[in-house]
Parts: structure tokens; sequence; C-alpha cells
């Protein structure tokens, strides 16, 4: 299971002035049960990536295959695939619509046809899996708060049951307590559903937590593929695109510059803590033997 | 002479349900008083829904206290004769820059404050060009703003009220839709504003690493001003940030714990170059 990308090549207003390559050459396999990360400054083609996965755009040349299957083949399914990869926008709050809460999320089964009853209890399930109570089914979705719109978006999409689930920016314009708590429940879905979670994010803090594997798109291709770790140790790179390492790695750099042992590779501040700790007790111990 | 006073200010609104019956009164704003001197950086912090964006919008008379009063520079916000006065002392940039976008070519967006001013034309132009210089955006002048970064454009939409200028800013999250590169250019821009045009800032945001920079930092929780200080001051109450659903810089988050594990060092530290010195002096 997986959707895969060949020498994918995305032109934009090609043959006037102003074309310009939004992808260039990207190769590219996403299994099912994967959490990825997508990073890369405005305008690097994060966005366009992710929506030729569920064939949103089409490529100007280059092939996905979903499973094997040609994408754009005459055959192909194209609304099922996008019932089995499910993409949120920037903003989702500002796609609901219905009357309420309940009916939004039940928007996406609707449209697969599905019975009523099954419908609800789709619509139930996603609700549950979001987290949101359930006195506020009713409610019209424009009474609720920032984070709680934004889990009644991912709910609608959850409900037509993807596989993958594609987020471009859940947490953005959230507050600390409301990003924490949005990025957990996804973590969750991934961990207990199996979904796999493709990440956008503009902050090197959330995909150094939460993701096993991190894309970096620059000027339309794709510049890194590894592990947070790995990617980041190549900081100075990613500042030459406009992104960053975790705040957390220039303290270590700093402390290792200026002669502190320390190792240098750690994205949070709990492994951060640890390793000064080891240091510092090291320290306190050959100073204890001298 | 104080630049904006903030007296007792309580905001209420009613909220309704679909048969437009009140169902409560929400005080957003509820008994807030802040002064802020000409010159200064105040940062003004708070998770969703807490009041901060209600306060800024007092502070040009988008919104009118219901009980309590706003003075910009001694006008009273809720006179109608000081309205047009009010908004060219003080301007707003918010935090998505598509809705503050008009123009189709960017010296036309920034010349429309000024242009709305009823001011000639030759010093619109003179306005338009030494604005677009403040925020190192003139090599765009004629550029179409739709082909522009989200960094670039909230740059213009701060470019579009310089040209008005004002003696103080409001920026309400102007960061929140950026990567890291617009944030810093942003942050930079109007952190120069202050510094070469003595321009007033009043930051609301929620990125601790903005407040770094601040003067004076408020606290804002469920509508009431719960702490204020120096960022220093501010900050080394991890414990109390967190109870208030926020986070504090990165370096005074890894000294918090360090001392928790009973090493010797301050909580008072901001940056990661005072971190790393105290360390340093351990080792």
């Amino acid at each position: 299971m997986s959707i895969k990308l060949e020498h994918v090549t995305y032109l934009y207003g090609q043959g006037t002035v102003y074309e310009k390559y939004a992808l260039k050459d990207i190769n590219l396999e996403i299994k099912k049960g994967d959490f990825i990360g997508i990073a890369g400054h405005t305008g690097s083609g994060k966005s366009t990536l992710i929506q030729h996965l569920n064939g949103l755009e089409k490529a100007t040349s280059g092939k996905i295959t979903y499973d094997g299957q040609d994408i754009y083949a005459k055959d192909f399914d194209l609304d099922g695939l996008r019932m089995k990869v499910g993409l949120t926008f920037q903003y989702p709050e500002y796609q609901l619509f219905e009357a309420t809460v309940f009916e939004d999320v039940c928007f996406g089964p609707k449209n697969q046809k599905l019975p009523k009853e099954e419908i609800e209890r789709r619509a139930r399930e996603a609700l549950q899996l979001v987290g949101f109570p359930e006195e506020l089914y009713e409610k019209s979705p424009f009474q609720l708060s920032g984070g709680q719109k934004r889990r009644v978006a991912i709910a609608g999409v959850l409900a037509m049951q993807p596989d993958y689930l594609i987020l471009d920016e859940p947490a953005a314009g959230l507050d600390p307590i409301g990003r924490t708590e949005i990025l957990e429940q996804i973590k969750k879905l991934h961990e207990e559903k199996g979904i796999a979670v493709i990440l956008v994010s503009h902050s090197m803090e959330e995909l150094a937590k939460y993701v096993d594997r991190m894309i970096v798109m620059n000027q339309g291709e794709k510049v890194f593929d590894d592990t947070p770790k790995k990617v980041f140790s190549h900081y100075k790179e990613l500042e030459k695109i406009g992104l960053s390492a975790p705040a957390i790695t220039y303290v270590m750099e700093e402390l290792k510059q200026r002669g502190f042992p320390v190792r240098t590779d750690f994205l949070t501040i709990e492994e951060a803590k640890e390793e000064i700790l080891k240091v510092l007790s090291r320290k306190s111990k050959e100073g204890n033997n001298a | 002479m104080s630049m904006i006073k903030i007296k007792d200010v309580i905001y209420e609104y009613l909220r309704k349900n679909e048969l437009g019956e009140v169902e409560e009164t929400v005080q957003a704003v509820d008994g807030v008083t802040i002064d802020i001197e000409k010159g200064e950086i105040v940062a003004i912090l708070g998770h969703n829904g807490s009041g901060k964006s209600t306060l800024a919008k007092h502070l040009n008379g988008i919104l009118k206290p219901t009980k309590g009063a706003i003075y910009i520079k001694e006008m009273d916000t809720k006179d109608e004769k000081y309205l047009l006065d009010i908004r060219q002392t003080t301007g707003m940039v918010f935090q998505n820059p598509d809705n503050q976008i008009i123009g189709t070519v960017v010296e036309e967006d920034v010349a429309f404050g000024p242009e709305n001013l009823g001011i000639p034309t030759s010093e619109i132009w003179e306005r338009v060009e030494k604005s677009l210089e403040a925020v190192h955006m003139t090599a765009y002048r004629e550029h179409s703003p739709n082909k522009l970064s989200g960094g670039q454009k909230q740059r213009i939409a701060i470019a579009g009220v310089v040209a008005m200028e004002p003696e103080c800013i409001v920026l309400d999250e102007p960061t929140a839709m950026l990567d890291p590169v617009g944030r810093k250019d942003v942050l930079d821009a109007v952190m120069e504003l202050n510094e070469k045009k003595n321009i007033t800032i009043i930051l609301i945001t929620h990125n601790m690493d903005e407040v770094v920079f601040a003067d004076k930092v408020y606290v804002m929780d469920h509508g009431k001003v719960v702490l204020k200080g120096t960022p220093r001051e501010i900050f080394s109450n991890v414990e109390v940030m967190k109870q208030y659903g926020l986070e504090v810089p990165v370096a005074t988050e890894l000294a918090y714990w360090l001392k928790k594990e009973g090493i010797d060092i301050s909580t008072n530290i901001l940056t990661k170059e005072e971190l790393v010195e105290q360390l340093c002096q351990l080792n």
C-alpha cells in the first residue's frame, strides 16, 4: 500500500512570462502507516505537492500511482482516491458551512452515497476520534473556538475513513495549548487507527517532536528526505533555504562551541536536559577523583 | 503625556442563539488598566479567547469600551470628533496579510492610506517611498502583491500603515501565518521602526520568542491582566505561565528544568547566550 510519485514535475503559467516550476522531478513514496512532515518556506512547492497526492492537481509530466494503479489512467476512480487520501487545507475552519457540527461532518460520507445510519455512525466516530465533546454536536460550527473548529474540519475528512490524512498547517494560529491538543490528537489517530499522516508545518519544533520522516522542499525540488534528526543536522543548509533547526539545537551548538562537551543532535528540551546533566555529572565525578 | 491610556476598561458583548435571543453576556475585556508611553514596545500575551485582540481593537476606536475609557494622546476614543485623528495616530496590522491588501500594485496599496488623508500627490509618493524603504520592500514597489510571500505581504501592510505616519502601531499576531524567515523579517522591520522613528509598538502574540524584545509585557487571561512586568520578570515564572496556557522561551524552559534537577542555575534567563554563559561557568 503506497502512494508513489515518479519524476513528477508541475509547471504553472506554462507559455506565459510567469512560467515557473512548482515541482521539479519529484520522486517519493509514502507508505500506509507513515508519519511524514513536509517543510519548506512559502512558495517552495509544498502545497502543490500535497495537492498532487490526491489528484487535485495534475502533474505536467511524471507518474503517480496509488497501490500500483496509475491515477492518471482513464479508468482510474479519482473520486475514490479523494476519499482514501483526505486533505485539509490551511485554516480549514473557513471550509465549515453546515448549520450544525454534526451535519458538517456528515457531508463527506453523504457524498459517498452511504446509507443514513452508516453516515451518522461514521460522523459520530470521527468526532469522537478528534476528541470533540458530544454536547456540542448540535451547535453551529461558527460558535466554536478556533481549536474546536479545526477538530470539526478534520473530523469531516476522517468521516470518509481515509487511509492517508494530509494536514496543511493544522496548528497554525492556535495558542500553545490548542496546538498541543490538536497535534496529540493527530498522533493518536496515527497510532490507534494506523492512518498515514502527512503534516505540513512551518514549526520546526512540531516536526521534530512528531514526525518519523521529514521531507524538505525548496524551489519545487525535494532537498531532504530523512529522519528529523538527520535533516536537522544540516541546519546551516536549512537556514539558507529559509528554514531553521528547532531552537534547542542552537542552544546545544552554542554550548559545544564554547567548549562545553555536549552532543548536539537533540531535538527536544527533555533530551537536551538529560545530555547537559550527563556532562555535568561526569565533570563532577572527574573533579572528585582528581 | 502618555501615548495610550487604558483605564478600567470593560467590554461586554451579547451572545445570541439562532432566534436572536440573548444567551449570555460575555465580558471579553474585564477591568483592564494599562499606561503606554511614547516609544515603548509593549507585548500583550494570552491564549486564544483571553481578550487580547478585543482589547487591541479598542486602541484605534474600532471597538468602544462598555465601561471605562481609552485615551490616545488624551483623545477619548468614545468622542466621534477625534476618530480620524485617533486612526491617524494609531495604525493597525492584523494577522492575515491577504485581508489587508487592496491595491493591485504594491505602491498603490501603500499609497491608499495617505490618499485618504487628503495629502498632496507629491507628498504621497514621498511617503510611499520612505515607507517601503523602512520595511526593505522598495525593490517590489511595482510588483503585484499577489505574487509576494506572506512575510513580504505583511511588510507591505506595515508600510501602508507607516505611510500614514502614525505615532503608534498595534500589531495583532502579525507573524502567525508566516514561515520562520517571514517572521524574522517582519519582526526586524517592526523593531527598526521603533528604533529609528520612535514609533510606539504594541505587539499581540503568543510567540514567546517575539516578546523578549519588549519593554513591558502584559499577560491576559479571561479578559483580565493577570501578570505584568519586564520579559525577564514574566518568564522567570515558568509554572505560572504554563498555568495560563503559555510557553516561555526555550532557554528559559531549559534553565527551569535544569534547576529542578538541582543544577545551580538562575531561572532569570531569557536568551541562549545567557544560558550558555551560566552553564560554561558550571563546567
